[in-house]
């Protein structure tokens, strides 16, 4: 009996480890021989613990379990109280374009042959035989832009790094994923993290260079194990190495972890960590492209943005190219978190639209109460109400909602959500995290927390005050900690106004 | 880096540990973090008697070497309690109610952020993000991730491991 259960740390989270045991033990004391495949999680969090049988080849679904509905599972399957069918046919599963994630979930994460037997290494193998600048263009064929926040074109990127004459060039994959709402990250490198190895290793023959590094937030512990195996399985196969893949070229890759500071996220402050700095922002110029890790020139990536390279290849850029929406190409993973029904990541082509996702995809709230605003693409991202719920998810799309992308989290609130306390969550969060090189960043944001204070004490003059420094945030701070945190203020105060005034009334 | 009074280690064992992730760690590509980590790992804090021992092999000003250590949240500057409970502060969590959950707890424990109770048994935390926002709240204790926290949960976890 083949039976498959995730070792995601959302599926632990939610009790998978108790679930595991209590199979074995069922099995054992049944006298059933099984075998038992941790995988990565399908994505749908609302149904973890998720475990999988395979019945005459297909994959049937029982979630959530509790351990009190193991013992069924060796019963008449079909009668199981948590039976659901089987997985692909599921709604979730059946709506999505999964290219990204299309191993995630499905296979063991830390076998080489499962994922060769699924189509990887296809792409590496194809960029083999490709010069670097071929393999540049068919990245920017694929329209690939950047998944980590600011959506930069990818093969452009690529291409500086490429032109630029180094005796040492990088590729730094930015596995940081502050940003609340989000965990495609988390979940690609527990899941699949061949691919995001495959996808570092094909940037580094497209730019030409021979190292990468994976800078992993120290919060991610079961990523950062799972991605440390797997770098040492893919350099014991011959995957990475001074001779990858038999082809006398060389790439290798160290996992280093962060130390619990969000603003290392950002990529020039990332790559001061790296260095083993304190890790404040750079000015730009040089561009890490030219100048980054070392002062050498660097490719700097999301881990979707690298992760989704090798199905490029393996498909073709124009097969993923035409996906989406306007500017933006291929598929977007969606992270559905906060107050949801059913919460988790769901990938498909750029131009779904923010309703969909949220009252359709979502169900609308857990606690079952109205939706009352979104907020995308994380800390620094707008907080948008339901009356902008039909912008269509592209990068240029949201923004001219007055929206982020971002990293395509999305944080569900219900009625209950006190948006003045949301404003000034995200002044505190700023100041705490703030790493202190520029003034507006710094000061602003304390002064920002005590502005909402008095305004949440009834002081209505004090608007005007958050307003103006809110503006002076925007223009004068090095980089979009400050710059963006006005995004989520101003937008709870635009948006709802009655939460700033109410204070007054009260203080009245 | 936690503002707990600074701990120290004995002196020889100090040097032979630091020295021995020294020669191991040395030879990386910015290595002054994956120092830090390995200290901690050994120590549970990083002892600020290893920032000269640091500086001097890694050719670094001992400023450096501590603006460094007090620049991440992740550095402590002594012990935590017997266990960690790090709860998630981030929106997510506090779209699910993770704000009240975070005060019942300080309430219960009678502690604030980055303190640990008077009898070292327990340290807590505030995280920004678990990556658990789809089932949020989230909490950490010590290794244990918990989706959907509650305080039952918690206390359940807890009371396992003090029998
Ligand atoms: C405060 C701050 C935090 C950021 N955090 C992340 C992060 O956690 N992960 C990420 O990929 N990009 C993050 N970014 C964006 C990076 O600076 C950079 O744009 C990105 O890593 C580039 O990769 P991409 O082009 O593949 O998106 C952050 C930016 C800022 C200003
Ligand atoms: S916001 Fe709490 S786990 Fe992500």
């Amino acid at each position: 009996m083949k039976i498959y259960l995730p070792r995601d740390a959302a599926a632990k989270a939610l009790g998978a480890e108790s679930i595991a045991a209590a199979i074995q033990a069922e099995a054992t004391q049944r006298g059933i021989d099984i075998t038992l495949v941790r995988t990565g999680t399908r994505g749908m969090i609302w149904l973890e613990p998720l475990v999988e049988v395979e019945i005459d080849g297909i994959r049937h679904g029982f979630g959530p379990m509790l351990e009190s509905d193991v013992p069924a599972l060796f019963d008449d399957l079909a009668a199981h109280p948590r039976a659901l069918g089987p997985v692909d046919e599921l709604d979730w599963m059946k709506r999505q374009t999964r290219l990204t994630f299309a191993r995630c979930g499905v296979i063991d994460p830390l076998s080489l042959d499962d994922y060769r037997a699924h189509g990887g290494l296809t792409g590496l193998r194809r960029a083999l035989d490709m010069t670097g600048q071929q393999i540049v263009d068919e990245v920017k064929t694929s329209g690939l832009r950047g998944r980590g926040g600011a959506g930069f074109p990818t093969g452009i990127k690529w291409q500086t790094v490429h032109d630029a004459d180094a005796p040492q060039k990088y590729i730094v994959c930015n596995a940081d994923e502050g940003d609340s709402g989000t965990f495609a990250d988390r979940m690609i490198m527990e899941g699949d993290p061949f691919t995001l190895i495959e996808g570092m290793a094909i940037a580094g023959l497209g730019v030409g260079a021979t190292r990468g590094y994976v800078y992993l937030r120290s919060e991610y512990p079961d990523a950062i194990a799972v991605m440390t195996r797997a770098v040492d399985i893919a350099r014991a196969a011959g995957v990475l190495g001074a001779d990858v893949l038999g082809s006398g070229r060389a790439f290798d890759m160290e996992i280093r972890t962060g130390a619990g500071a969000y603003v290392c996220g950002e990529e020039t402050s990332l790559l001061n960590s790296l260095e083993g700095k304190r890790g404040v922002v750079r000015a730009k110029p040089p561009l890490p492209a030219l100048e980054g890790f070392l002062g050498r020139p660097t490719v700097v990536n999301n881990v979707i943005s690298l992760a989704t390279v090798p199905v490029i290849f393996e498909k073709g850029a124009q097969y993923y190219a035409d996906f989406g929406l306007g500017r933006s190409r291929g598929t977007v993973t969606l992270q559905i978190a906060g107050n949801v029904k059913r919460g988790g990541l769901f990938e498909t082509a750029f131009g779904i639209t923010l309703d969909e996702a949220v009252n359709d995809l979502g169900g609308g709230t857990a606690t079952g109460r109205p939706v009352m605003a979104v907020q995308v693409g994380g800390p620094l991202g707008a907080y948008l109400p339901v009356s902008k719920f039909d912008a269509p998810l592209g990068y240029e799309e949201l923004d001219a909602k007055g929206g982020l992308l971002g990293h395509a989290g999305l944080v569900v609130f219900d009625d209950q959500a006190d948006m003045l306390q949301m404003a000034r969550f995200a002044m505190e969060f700023c100041a705490i995290e703030s790493c202190g090189k520029c003034t507006p960043c710094r000061i602003g944001a304390v002064r920002g927390v005590e502005t909402i204070d008095r305004i949440a004490q009834g002081d209505g003059a004090a608007i005007e005050l958050l307003t103006d420094l809110c503006e002076t945030m925007k223009e004068g701070s090095l980089c979009a900690l400050g710059g963006f945190t006005p995004f989520p203020v101003m937008s709870a105060l635009t948006h709802f106004p009655d939460a700033f005034a109410r204070q007054k009334e009260a203080a009245e | 880096m936690r503002t707990d009074a600074a701990a120290t280690v004995a002196e020889d064992q100090l040097k032979t540990s630091t020295d021995r992730i020294l020669s191991e760690l040395e030879g990386l590509e910015g290595p002054l973090l994956p120092i830090l980590h390995a200290l901690q790992a050994e120590f549970g804090f990083v002892p600020q008697q290893a920032v000269p021992l640091i500086s001097d092999r890694l050719n670094l000003g001992r400023a450096e070497v501590a603006g460094v250590i007090s620049f991440y949240h992740d550095f402590r500057a002594a012990p935590a309690g017997r266990r960690v409970i790090r709860v998630c502060r981030a929106e997510a969590c506090q779209s699910m109610g993770g704000t009240d959950l975070a005060q019942r707890l300080q309430d219960k424990l009678g502690i604030g952020w980055g303190e640990t109770t008077p009898d070292g048994s327990v340290t807590l935390e505030a995280v920004y993000c678990l990556g658990l926002c789809a089932c949020a709240p989230a909490v950490q204790v010590d290794g244990d991730l918990l989706g959907r926290a509650d305080m039952d949960r918690i206390e359940t976890i807890l009371e396992g491991a003090a029998q």
